[in-house]
């Protein structure tokens, strides 16, 4: 399109929809100049503080645009490459909140285990950018950038902590299964243009309603839409794309894990969502089979696969995954109510993961989380077991906690859409799933164990901070959900064709 | 929505004594949470202060109770989560009246007798973290609510059985939540196929009024729901043959965790049968209620003989429990104001009897450190007084006339009589199994000749006494003078009956006996009003 332009115009820029992004991208230049241009050394904690800082203003800001949508509508800016509406705020809110969080876990973790501040702060901005991008994305190609800018700063952030070798062989398999699923999801993109003409979603979703007029075969659309599912899939750990997981997250450095479980899971749903129930609608019809399988699927593998596990970590990647297949429950409803149930599921279940690996970042042991070491931890921190507690029980969906409004509320939506069998496996699931959770907690809380001969756990106050904050978003959303939900409701994916 | 009669009654409505109800046990779980861990004495004594008040409330809820009422009185109302149509909505009627109460008045007793083995604080907390959870399920009048409250005292249940617990705690406590948690799993989605296709025009909203009054389901889809909120109930009673969960639980809890299991935390299945299955699915409930009657006469007779082949005398209470829930599963379905209302009784008759028993194993165990009938005998002659309180409490179980248990039998027995003769024929056997296995236990442990061990039992002291008192004298009262409470709970069985058939062709029978002679006739109970 472009060579037809003769005199070639650069679209113009709203920069206040690109301020998300260039206040992560600026932080994350900031901590690499500050630290490549002093002569001594730079105490760890001001990369920290700045990336904190540019997770606040990112949030600040989106608060601002969020009202600014709310009132005004949403736009897009770059040719319609990059919309700004309430759905893309929601994930800038949530990224947002996911860098602050990860920032505090992050601090006392790296000093601890020698782990650099200013690369791992720096790439943590990057890799949020790369969620936002993702979830602003209005083309296929804009979002395929996000995604790889995700997903590189996850690789590298992987491979962080230098003095283990799991570590290693965790980011080297996620790297080659990462970029094997984008290589999948470029081909979908290509079969996708080949098929409606763009990869603009304003143009797809025209395109694919006037399929038939344009007389172009259907079949490759389809088989598009199926290579973009599995690379996102593989992004979301859905099954039977979920083989990663468990290695990765078992393997990557903690703090890296709650990000990876949270934003990065987040993000790959923020364009599934964006590109199927906004430029897709029309095919509903053939990809809500294809996700519903692909929930069943992933419920019952997370769930049963979950409760085999001795390692921590490896329990909750596989819990990770079933509560993948959660989401893809309300994605599969193709309903408003599945599109807020779905966002709803993300927002809670971002606090609870990332506080759980805040705990299990606590824990530090360098010989593996095997379920043992968290024998009697009630004894020794009994704050830090009742916060680890609340993040579990709200996992398994108990009353009380945001993890159970989550639940319901996608569960709702399945059978408001009369997806009857559907619901009763996802909460079949829940019950299995349940055996993990009751088992990390029941070994905490322990009486057996008199007298624990391991190293203290120091709680930093950055860390105790985080903590407090995700057990009080997952308490107060588990009684008072009212704000959220009309939140997760206003953030309404929309199109807005560029200008 | 009701008009309360008298000046005090409606003071005390603004007041919302309910919500009370729920909150007060709540913020006394947090205040003995904050509490430091090294005073043992002031964790119990602000646990008992904080249970104690629910307890006085709870009373004074009864003693302001319009006992002319059917309908669901000193209701409140609040927004909770109105974009999903869920509502903070309490209210009380003769069917929860006295459950309340119970829940009431039972934690304090048990937080304030029976020494928990461990450490006090998070017992404490979690005790009245369940408190306050049953109270809320007792209590809720929103279908969402009430979930919320079923499921959230798993918790602390399961806190207290695996931390407090026996050698084989563990397994007890997982199997006890995974069980009841995969009844509610399947509730939870018949709740929400309920509220998306029975919710009115107007909207989604999980209000059991609402839901009960106005909607039109069809045939079908209401029983497969009855159904499912059936297994939910089914599994908390728990009737046979999903019963296995709760003798492991049982024997396993600590005495405090295994009386609260008995006297509050089973009746939620037979108090959700009454106020979701019977209310929500009227045509449903008759249609399955052979089937459920049969299941409880199951449960009488199998509980009873089971019971019989014990040689643990805590797991032998706990069958007891699986016998007696099956005669107020019989009474439940036998579908008449009578056998309702005996149910209702027998609810908290059951709380009463079998409370008293687990704190009286409790009390042997720790004399003794065994259970084991065997290894027990003669007991009578070094603790006579203690031999004595176990006779009365044993005795109420039976259902000797006198004692509590008889009345609350009586009338289940008399009201299923009308409606499923044969069934009573069988249950009634029951009664005599009952009789079987319980002296038989008796016999073995307190009569015979005392070993060495047996002789130095020591004797019951003044304050085990004073904590099986007000035990004691419930079955007393209860066995005498039963009309204050059956009076408070009959014109809410009455409606409900009403209900249940003005939504089913179901019909009660015409002849069947009052319940209690009525001066007062300003209800809308006829047909059992001619007979007097």
């Amino acid at each position: 399109m472009l060579a037809q332009l003769t005199n070639f115009e650069a679209p113009s820029v709203d920069w206040w929809i690109l301020a998300p992004q260039m206040i992560l991208v600026g932080g994350a230049l900031l901590i690499l100049l500050l630290t490549s241009l002093s002569i001594r050394k730079i105490p760890s904690w001001v990369s920290t503080l700045i990336a904190f800082a540019a997770g606040l203003a990112t949030f600040v800001v989106a608060m601002f645009l969020w009202y600014d949508v709310q009132d005004h509508g949403a736009r897009s800016t770059l040719a319609g490459a990059l919309g700004l509406d309430g759905f893309s705020l929601f994930f800038t809110v949530l990224t947002a909140l996911g860098v602050m969080l990860t920032t505090l876990i992050g601090d006392a973790y790296g000093s601890r285990e020698r782990m650099a501040a200013p690369e791992f702060n720096a790439l943590l901005l990057c890799a949020a950018t790369g969620a936002i991008v993702m979830a602003a994305a209005n083309d296929l190609i804009v979002m395929f950038i996000g995604l790889e800018s995700l997903s590189i700063g996850l690789y590298v952030m992987a491979a962080m902590h230098l003095g283990r070798k799991v570590a290693q062989e965790a980011a080297m398999k996620y790297f080659i299964l990462g970029a094997f699923s984008s290589a999948f999801f470029l081909y979908g993109i290509a079969l996708v243009y080949g098929a409606t003409g763009s990869t603009s979603l304003t143009h797809i979703q025209s395109a694919t309603l006037t399929l038939e007029v344009r007389g172009t075969p259907p079949e490759l659309l389809f088989v598009g839409m199926a290579l973009i599912i599995v690379g996102v899939a593989f992004k979301v750990a859905a099954a039977p794309f979920h083989f990663w997981a468990p290695d990765v997250y078992q393997g990557a450095p903690s703090p890296v894990t709650g990000f990876m479980a949270s934003v990065a899971k987040a993000a790959g749903f923020a364009a599934l969502l964006r590109i199927f129930f906004v430029a897709l609608p029309g095919e509903v019809t053939e990809w809500a089979p294809i996700f519903s399988g692909l929930a069943i699927l992933t419920l019952i593998v997370g769930a049963v696969m979950a409760i085999m596990q001795n390692d921590v970590k490896r329990m909750l990647a596989f819990s990770s995954v079933g509560h993948a297949g959660y989401v893809l429950v309300a994605v599969t409803t193709g309903t408003a109510e599945g599109l807020a149930s779905a966002l709803f599921y993300l927002f809670t279940y971002t606090f609870m993961v990332i506080g759980s690996f805040a705990v299990i970042s606590l824990i530090g042991w360098n010989d593996g989380h095997d379920i043992g070491r968290y024998e009697g931890l009630a004894r020794r921190r009994p704050l830090v077991a009742l916060a680890m507690t609340v993040f579990i029980l709200g996992q398994a969906g108990v009353p009380f906690t945001s993890g159970f409004i989550a639940k319901f509320y996608v569960i709702q939506a399945a059978v408001d859409d009369e997806l009857y069998a559907m619901a009763v496996v996802a909460m079949v699931a829940a019950v299995v799933g349940a055996f993990m959770y009751l088992r990390i907690v029941m070994t905490m809380w322990s009486r057996d164990v008199e007298a624990v001969d391991a190293p203290p756990l120091a709680v930093s106050w950055t860390t105790g901070l985080a903590l407090f904050a995700t057990v009080a978003v997952t308490l107060v959303y588990g009684f008072i959900p009212q704000s959220l939900i009309g939140f997760v409701r206003d953030a309404v994916p929309q199109l807005v064709a560029g200008g | 929505m009701t008009m309360l009669a008298t000046e005090a009654a409606s003071q005390a409505a603004s007041f919302p004594i309910l919500t009370a109800l729920i909150v007060l046990p709540f913020v006394g779980a947090i205040v003995v949470a904050m509490l430091p861990g090294r005073r043992p004495e002031l964790i119990r004594q602000i646990g008992v202060l904080f249970s104690g008040g629910v307890a006085g409330l709870a009373v004074y809820l009864a003693t302001q109770f319009d006992s002319h009422d059917g309908g669901f009185q000193f209701e409140q109302v609040n927004s909770w989560i109105p974009d999903l149509g869920i509502a903070w909505h309490v209210g009380v009627d003769g069917i929860s009246l006295w459950l309340v109460v119970l829940t009431g008045v039972i934690f304090p007793l048990v937080l304030a007798g029976i020494d928990p083995h461990g450490d006090p604080k998070p017992y404490t907390a979690w005790m009245l973290v369940l408190q306050a959870g049953s109270m809320g399920a007792f209590l809720a009048l929103d279908v969402f609510m009430f979930f919320v409250f079923f499921e959230i005292v798993l918790v602390p249940m399961y806190m207290l059985i695996s931390g407090w617990g026996y050698s084989e705690r563990k397994y007890a406590a997982t199997k006890f939540f995974l069980y009841t948690m995969f009844g509610s799993a399947l509730m939870l989605v018949a709740i929400l196929a309920l509220v998306s296709l029975g919710s009115p025009e107007t909207g989604l909203t999980f209000d059991l009024q609402a839901l009960a009054e106005g909607q039109e389901l069809a045939t079908n889809t209401a029983r497969w729901l009855f159904l499912a909120f059936a297994l939910a109930f089914a599994i908390k009673v728990p009737m046979v043959p999903i019963h296995t969960w709760l003798p492991d639980a049982h024997t396993q809890a600590p005495t405090g965790g295994s009386v609260i299991l008995a006297a509050v935390m089973l009746k939620l299945g037979t108090y959700g049968f009454l106020r979701f299955g019977l209310y929500l699915f009227p045509e449903a409930t008759v249609y399955f209620a052979p089937l459920l009657v049969t299941l409880g006469v199951i449960g009488i007779i199998y509980g009873a003989v089971v019971a019989t082949m014990q040689h643990d005398l805590k797991r032998l209470v706990a069958y007891s429990s699986v016998a007696h829930m099956g005669f107020i599963v019989l009474g439940t379905f036998a579908l008449t104001t009578q056998g309702i209302s005996g149910g209702v009784l027998q609810m908290v008759n059951h709380g009463i009897s079998t409370g008293a028993l687990f704190i009286l194993v409790g009390m042997l165990y720790e004399r003794r450190k065994t259970r084991e009938i065997s290894e027990l005998s003669g007991l009578q002659q070094a603790a006579p007084i203690f031999a004595g309180v176990f006779t009365v409490a044993m005795l109420s179980s039976i259902g000797l006339p006198g004692l509590n248990g008889f009345a609350g039998e009586f009338l289940i027995l008399l009201g299923s009589w009308e409606t499923r003769r044969w069934w009573t024929v069988v249950a009634a056997v029951g009664v005599i199994l009952a009789a079987l296995y319980l002296l038989w236990a008796y016999q073995r442990v307190f009569h015979g000749e005392p070993t060495d061990a047996d002789a130095d039992t020591p004797e019951m002291r003044l304050a085990e006494f004073g904590l099986l008192a007000p035990f004691l004298a419930a079955m007393v009262f209860l066995g005498v003078y039963p009309a204050p409470v059956l009076e408070r709970i009959e014109p809410s069985v009455d409606r409900l009956v009403s209900h249940v058939e003005s939504h089913s062709d179901y019909l009660r029978p015409v002849d069947a006996p009052v319940v209690l002679p009525h001066e007062h006739s300003d209800d809308s109970h006829d047909e059992g009003g001619g007979d007097h």
